[in-house]
């Protein structure tokens, strides 16, 4: 009999850029084994995620992973004592690292996940791109990799305008000349430091397609999506599932050769000729991850499986033509568990720890 | 023979249209998807036109020939076949 989980999630922002948080614990309650438990992890108290109490039953508040490395782990320990944890799922880039350097202490408190290397991070990060791109026979737009605003000056002659000035983690500017390229590279550095990475321009159709790789260079699945309506951030509101063999090989070729270790998102650009070009790899589920779910591969609890030293047998049909379409909804949340996330950093809904009177003033 | 294309495509009887591969989507008008289903059959230009005119007795005699040519160019642009497809 397989034995129930105790899985904790991070990312539960949910607003107009959502975390995965959400949709991993979506498709983890879709699937939930008898005594199985789900909690939250969470930086802000208005995350959304939070009071979705049909979804994740404890929650507790982490100080942000840039913060001291013994607070985080001293927390994780405290979260660990309340609610005994056997897995963790983070969901955002900006953790990584900090999970993957706790995972030794982690897994010596008991507690699984299902990580990439360091090194296997650092070799998809936008400034080490090309070179994955030409150990995996993937083709990467031009790129350059730029440590000061001055060498702007001469980067057309390695990359044509127009084109984008990326941020280390996150976002991409179009730049079509010389001064919006600058004003670009200052506001991500502002943002995400240095190194900033300036990129060709590829026009095409953008596909995504998210996976688990099993650490020993097998894909433990795949599935590929086309998006079907943009925000104006960019972000993919609606999107359906499609059949692209050469967007699974894609996905193939960079789990053999990084011997990827846990869940992925490779975003592609397929230009008019049928080209796939390689323009990102985040290494973590992406926001829609419960469509994969609804096609019939249940990835996020794959990733529980797997990081509990389970062997669930690979996954590689799913169904296509499945459809998401997000929505904005008022979620209504209750002011006494407010109250608690901002005063205890913490709800515990398992133990019906609830305020014997409500809040004083409350109308 | 019929392109493989074709053969992949989702075909509603009411006219609409996924395209696995790509994930778009299209509706076509009754004449349209008798068209698109006759090219899938496998037809050749006169039985796609003879089927035209068995569904549509008022299409005029000369015009459903040019109008299949057109839609197939149609069925190029919008990559549900390929370039070098010809009926």
């Amino acid at each position: 009999m397989l034995q129930p989980h105790v899985i904790a999630v991070t990312g539960l922002n949910a607003t107009d850029n959502p975390a995965p948080g959400v949709g991993v614990l979506r498709s983890l309650r879709a699937d939930a084994r008898p005594g199985d438990r789900l909690v939250g992890l969470a930086y802000d108290a208005l995350d959304p995620g939070i009071y979705a109490e049909d979804l994740v039953e404890d929650v507790f508040v982490l100080p942000y992973p840039s913060s001291s490395g013994d607070a985080y782990l001293s927390r994780l320990e405290y979260v660990h004592e309340r609610a005994g944890l056997d897995v963790i799922i983070p969901t955002l880039d900006a953790e990584m690292p900090a999970f993957i350097a706790l995972q030794p202490r982690l897994r010596a408190m008991g507690i699984a996940m299902l990580l990439p290397t360091r090194e296997q991070l650092d070799l998809r990060s936008k400034a080490t791109l090309p070179r994955l791109g030409a150990r995996a026979d993937i083709d990467v737009p031009r790129t350059a990799v730029l440590t000061s605003a001055q060498e702007l000056a001469h980067v057309h002659e390695r990359v044509p305008y127009p084109l984008l000035v990326k941020g280390l983690f996150y976002g991409a500017t179009l730049a079509h000349t010389h001064e919006e390229a600058v004003a670009a590279f200052h506001k991500a550095a502002a943002q995400w430091g240095l190194p900033v990475i300036v990129q060709e321009c590829v026009q095409g159709e953008e596909l995504n397609v998210m996976g688990v790789g099993d650490g020993e260079g097998g894909l433990w699945s795949a599935v590929p999506m086309k998006k079907l309506m943009l925000t104006d951030k960019g972000k993919g509101w609606a999107g359906i599932t499609i059949r692209d063999p050469e967007l699974v090989a894609t996905a193939e070729r960079f789990v053999r050769e990084t011997h990827w270790r846990g869940p992925f998102e490779v975003e592609v650009i397929r230009d008019r000729s049928g080209r796939y070009w390689l323009i990102e790899i985040n290494p973590r589920f992406p926001a829609w991850v419960h469509l994969a779910t609804s096609a019939g591969v249940n990835m996020p609890r794959a990733v529980a499986r797997l990081a509990a030293g389970e062997r669930p047998a690979p996954q590689p049909d799913y169904e296509v033509g499945v459809m998401f379409v997000r929505i904005s909804l008022d979620q209504v949340a209750r002011l006494e568990d407010l109250e608690r996330v901002l005063t205890a950093g913490e709800i515990c809904r398992r133990e019906h720890e609830r305020p014997t009177r409500p809040l004083v003033g409350a109308a | 023979m019929t392109h493989a294309q074709l053969q992949n495509l989702a075909i509603s009887e009411t006219g609409f249209v996924f395209d696995p591969r790509t994930g778009a989507t299209f509706t076509l008008n009754p004449a349209g998807l008798t068209v698109l289903v006759a090219l899938r059959d496998g037809l050749a230009l006169d039985g796609i036109v003879a089927r035209v005119h068995e569904r549509f007795e008022a299409v005029p005699a000369g015009s459903a020939r040019q109008d299949v040519v057109e839609f197939v160019q149609l069925l190029r642009q919008h990559g549900l076949v390929p370039a070098s497809f010809t009926v």
